[in-house]
């Protein structure tokens, strides 16, 4: 049988994580070393399949096989322009984030290899969420990456980690148990039409009445809405990413939320897109307050990984929106924030992380004066939090204005309002930076070290995107394009003409 | 006296099919061999003879029942009395199955310094001189071998009970050995015994109960064939009244062994208090041959009337499900908690019973409620025996240590074990890739698909709060500190290892590729009459 490249994506990191877990104890290192190999290797092969999806299209990628025949689920994945672009996004910050965790479990309450083996573990799972193209599948991979998410707060975090990770577990299961219902009623209508079939390809054809398709539209946007999260089903975020340790809480925010959003895309607006469209004022006034009152609160923490936090939730609301405003502009502003906010906030966790590792606190009174001892971790911060703010000749900037853009042009009122959270956006991220690391040198601060070199490295290849992709982001707006537009065609919608014609002479 | 007068010529040798109930008889007739190797067999020799007497029947049993269910066989035989059917077939498959598992959990005698989990002298005063000679001098109770495999036999018979007669013999023959199982525990004995009197007490109410059921269905029917029921529903003789007061009271009876609520109060006094291999058999099998007796029942003979019991039964399964979860939530006792998450599970099945997606009410595509049912139970058996067998291994001087408090930090101590727990755990909490989300799946999607769809709301709503009592446990293995005096995990001896292992292997099987048994629950169609 060939093993299919997206099945070589899921398995080899899986293989990586029974490896780390077999290293004896006693060497740690080489444990270290073998998940950073494993997690290269995924790397290297998930930027050839990348290039050949760039070339020849998604069709060589598609794999489907009969899985549990009485359920009508298969196993089937698939790339698409949003898919490959998360994929590219889990591929590259799982090493970063090894680098970057290199001894941040050596204390936790477990061997550290565990530590490696789990965050394997959630690379597979979410590749495969990904890149799953029948529903059931999808189902299945995204409650199991509850499991390790689960493990890596719960086992090696700050001290209240038992009870973050049981909020994070309850949050996200209350959200999936009402799509299990969702994704029952599926199976339902999918039998009555016929042999029931979890195929996307399949599911979009059937024909549902207008309350069924409300009611199941409602049971996937629950769940995605708890995953991204969205205010009010977010307080799971601040409480899992304060205790956990800088490294998972990259890999929380930066792609596990990433499904939520994703998950609006592919199968609330792919599935049921008249429901789509009859909740767009709801969402976008929810979206909205996400951005305005992530924000305020960020400004208003005192902790640095819960203002971050917060931000991530501003943040989230600027996707949603992006993605029910309905226009191509706004969608393709979306997946690409997908994409630049894994960058941006892996970059400031890390670097927060690098900080509070040094004073061993994580509240902003504590410090003061950083940059005076350790310039090149203020340098990095400082460029973090510019990231984050979305300042111009930066990526999030290019998916931020597009996202405003495309809501516009739909909804003016709600993008004028949403414009304010770029202003509080610079607010939360220069006063953290000025209470942190200017003024006078704190106690406790003096004998603070610089970046070591491997601290440098796990961050470099983010500040290097972010760079690039600021200046240069056509080749990835090129491979998302092709799905939104599909995407929009399903949905039924069409961009509105530009009030002021573009003439002849302005081309 | 009355044969007397009969003239010879009216006797009709019964037509008895030996084929197909011979893993019936096989089972029964190596309990009698049971009963009388103990009375012969020198006590040396007992255990290791009732052990081989037991695993050979079981097995023997169980391959006879494969070559049925490969031949398609399907037929009521011993006159009207047995419908060897698909379900039935199946149903005696896993029985026997799991029975297999817990026989060798019953046989482990390397826990308790080298004595198995039953009292030596049942009849001896607890605390008492007897007591202390009888475990000094290693005696043991073998009967329990026999004892086992009537009650399993009994099983088998409920579960494939085509008269309601023989399925209140058959409730009688598997009740009773169990009863006895109960009060067998050689630690903490009062409480064993205190359980087996509860169970004892309480079985005969529900007993009674099912009895006068049956006796008012015979009164509206003239017949306590189901079959000959459901002709008489279809014929519409119009004493309602005494219908719908047999059906009530038969419900009573079988939800009694269900444990559905509110007939469940005897679950928890009676899963704790019993020896733990006891509770581990009784928590998976009965509730097996419980809810096949109860479907056969409800949908053979009183079919035609669903309308009219449908709504009690909604009522019952959203009850089970919510008492179940939210009373699980303040135990602290492992076997406790089991216990109401057995509850908790009855309820789940529940929805794919009063789902009735079948054939016959107009369901054609898709998955059906007895497919359903019948997968969710391998699921659940497999599962809960793994899962009390691991509770055997968590010891301390008193015995095995089930208060939940004594399993802080059980994954620092020993992460192998906490892991399997964990799993177990996670299936009961219906986490995908494991055979609990997939059992969960099929029942809900049963019940959705016969248009129960807000029992699956419930259910799901139900499915959160249950998964808040498993990771609470998962949260005191793993992530809180070991005390000073944290039990031991004792090292297993064969028996117990396998049949952990066969749980795990089972719950992982059923969660990846569920297909084959899925296809076979499928085959096994629906209940014939």
């Amino acid at each position: 049988m060939k093993i299919g490249w997206l099945t070589l994506l899921l398995l080899l990191p899986f293989v990586g994580a029974l490896v780390t877990m077999a290293v004896p104890k006693a060497k740690a290192l080489l444990s270290k070393q073998v998940a950073l190999g494993f997690s290269l290797v995924v790397l290297v092969l998930t930027a050839i399949v990348a290039v050949g999806y760039h070339q020849n299209g998604a069709e060589k990628y598609n794999e489907t096989h009969t899985w549990i025949k009485a359920f009508g689920a298969n196993y089937a994945l698939g790339l698409d322009g949003v898919g490959i672009v998360l994929v590219v996004l889990t591929a590259l910050l799982t090493p970063v984030v090894i680098i970057a965790s290199w001894n941040d479990a050596d204390n936790g309450r477990w061997s550290s290899k565990s530590f490696f083996a789990w965050i394997l573990a959630l690379e597979a799972l979410s590749i495969g969420v990904f890149s799953a193209t029948d529903v059931f599948l999808f189902y299945v991979l995204f409650e199991a990456t509850l499991i390790p998410m689960y493990f890596l707060i719960g086992g090696f975090g700050g001290p209240q980690r038992s009870y973050a990770a049981v909020k994070f577990l309850l949050y996200s299961l209350l959200g999936g148990l009402l799509m299990l219902a969702s994704v029952i009623g599926l199976y339902v209508i999918s039998a009555r039409a016929g042999d029931p079939s979890y195929l996307l390809s399949d599911l979009i054809k059937l024909d549902m009445s207008q309350n069924t398709e409300r009611w199941l539209f409602l049971g996937f946007f629950f769940a995605f809405a708890v995953k991204a999260p969205m205010v009010p089903f977010h307080t799971w975020l601040p409480d899992a990413a304060g205790e956990a340790t800088p490294g998972t809480s990259v890999l929380l925010v930066g792609i596990l939320d990433k499904i939520g959003t994703f998950g609006m895309i592919r199968f609330c607006l792919g599935l049921f897109p008249n429901a789509s469209e009859w909740a767009t004022p709801v969402v976008l006034v929810l979206a909205l307050i996400s951005v305005l009152y992530g924000a305020l609160v960020a400004i208003g923490q005192t902790d640095i990984k819960r203002l971050i936090a917060y931000t991530s939730i501003s943040h989230f609301g600027f996707i949603v929106m992006g993605i029910f405003a309905l226009t191509s502009q706004g969608l393709t502003g979306s997946t690409l924030y997908m994409f630049n906010h894994g960058l941006s906030t892996a970059a400031l966790f890390l670097v927060a992380g690098y900080l509070i590792s040094r004073r061993g606190s994580a509240r902003i009174a504590d410090y003061g004066g950083v940059e005076k001892v350790a310039p090149v971790l203020a340098g990095l911060f400082l460029f973090a939090g510019l990231s984050s703010l979305a300042l111009p000749g930066l990526s999030p900037f290019i998916s931020e204005f597009m996202v405003l853009a495309g809501t516009f042009s739909n909804h003016k009122v709600i993008a004028v309002i949403a414009v304010l959270g770029i202003v509080l956006a610079a607010l939360y991220i220069l006063l953290m930076y000025q209470r942190t690391m200017t003024g006078p040198v704190r106690d406790g601060i003096e004998k603070l070290k610089d970046l070591n070199a491997r601290e440098i490295l796990a961050i470099a290849p983010l500040v290097v995107l972010i760079i690039g992709l600021g200046i240069f982001p056509k080749p990835i707006v090129d491979i998302i394009k092709p799905a939104v537009e599909s995407t929009m065609q399903r949905v039924g919608v069409t961009d509105k003409a530009p009030e002021i014609p573009v003439t002849e002479g302005q081309k | 006296m009355i044969g007397l007068i009969l003239p010879a010529a009216d006797f009709v040798a019964p037509k008895i099919e030996y084929t197909e109930l011979m893993p019936m008889l096989v089972v029964f007739g190596a309990a009698c061999v049971g009963v009388i190797t103990e009375a012969f067999l020198p006590r040396a020799l007992r255990h290791a003879a009732q052990l081989a007497i037991t695993v050979v029947a079981i097995v023997v049993a169980g391959v006879l029942t494969g070559l049925l269910i490969n031949d398609n066989k399907e037929l009521i035989a011993a006159q009207g009395a047995i419908s060897v059917d698909g379900p039935a077939l199946f149903t005696w498959l896993i029985l026997l199955a799991l029975t297999l598992i817990s026989v060798l959990l019953f046989a482990e005698r390397s826990l308790d310094g080298g004595l198995s989990a039953f009292a030596s002298q049942a009849a001896a005063v607890p605390g008492s001189e007897a007591e202390r000679e009888g475990t000094a001098a290693r005696i043991e109770h073998t009967e329990i071998f026999p004892l086992t495999l009537f009650a399993v036999g009994g099983m088998m018979l409920f579960a494939s009970a085509n008269d309601l007669l023989v399925l209140f013999v058959a409730l009688e023959v598997f009740s009773l050995p169990l009863y006895l199982l109960c009060g067998l525990a050689r630690r903490r004995r009062l409480i064993s015994q205190e359980a087996a009197m509860k169970y004892f007490l309480l079985g005969a109410f529900a007993s009674a109960f099912l009895l006068f059921g049956i006796a008012l269905l015979y009164g509206y029917a003239g017949t306590m064939s189901l079959g000959g029921i459901a002709d008489a529903l279809a014929q519409d003789t119009g004493a309602e009244s005494i219908l719908l007061a047999g059906t009530g009271l038969i419900g009573v009876g079988l939800l009694f062994k269900v444990g559905a609520v509110p007939f469940h109060s005897w679950t928890p006094d009676v899963y704790q208090g019993a020896p733990t291999p006891v509770t581990g058999f009784m928590a998976a099998c009965t509730k097996i041959a419980a809810f096949i007796g109860l479907m056969r029942v409800f949908y053979v003979a009183l079919g035609g009337s669903r309308w009219d019991w449908a709504p009690m039964m909604w009522v019952v399964a959203i009850l089970t499900m919510v008492v179940g979860s939210i009373v699980a939530i303040t135990q602290t006792d492992v076997k406790r908690m089991l216990a109401y998450s057995s509850i908790a599970h009855a309820g789940f099945l529940l929805t794919a019973f009063v789902g009735l997606a079948q054939a016959g009410s107009g369901v054609s595509n898709g998955i059906t409620s007895t497919q359903a049912v019948l997968f969710y139970l391998v699921a659940y058996g497999f599962s809960t025996i793994g899962a009390f067998a691991v509770v055997t291994l968590v010891r301390d001087a008193g015995g095995e240590a089930t208060h939940l408090s004594r399993w802080a930090g059980l994954g620092k101590k020993s992460p192998l074990l906490a892991g399997i727990f964990a799993f177990f755990l996670l299936s009961f909490a219906g986490i995908p890739l494991t055979a609990g989300f997939t059992g969960k799946w099929a029942v809900f999607s049963a019940a959705w698909t016969g248009g129960a769809w807000p029992l699956v709301v419930v259910a799901v709503l139900s499915s959160l709060v249950a998964a808040f009592f498993y990771v609470r446990v998962i949260v005191l293995m793993f992530f809180s500190d070991l005390p000073t005096d944290a039990p031991d995990v004792a090292l297993p001896g064969w028996q117990t290892t396998t049949a952990v292992a066969l749980g795990l292997a089972a719950t992982v099987i059923l969660g990846l590729v569920p297909g084959p048994v899925l296809e076979l629950a499928a085959r096994a169609g629906e209940f014939i009459r």
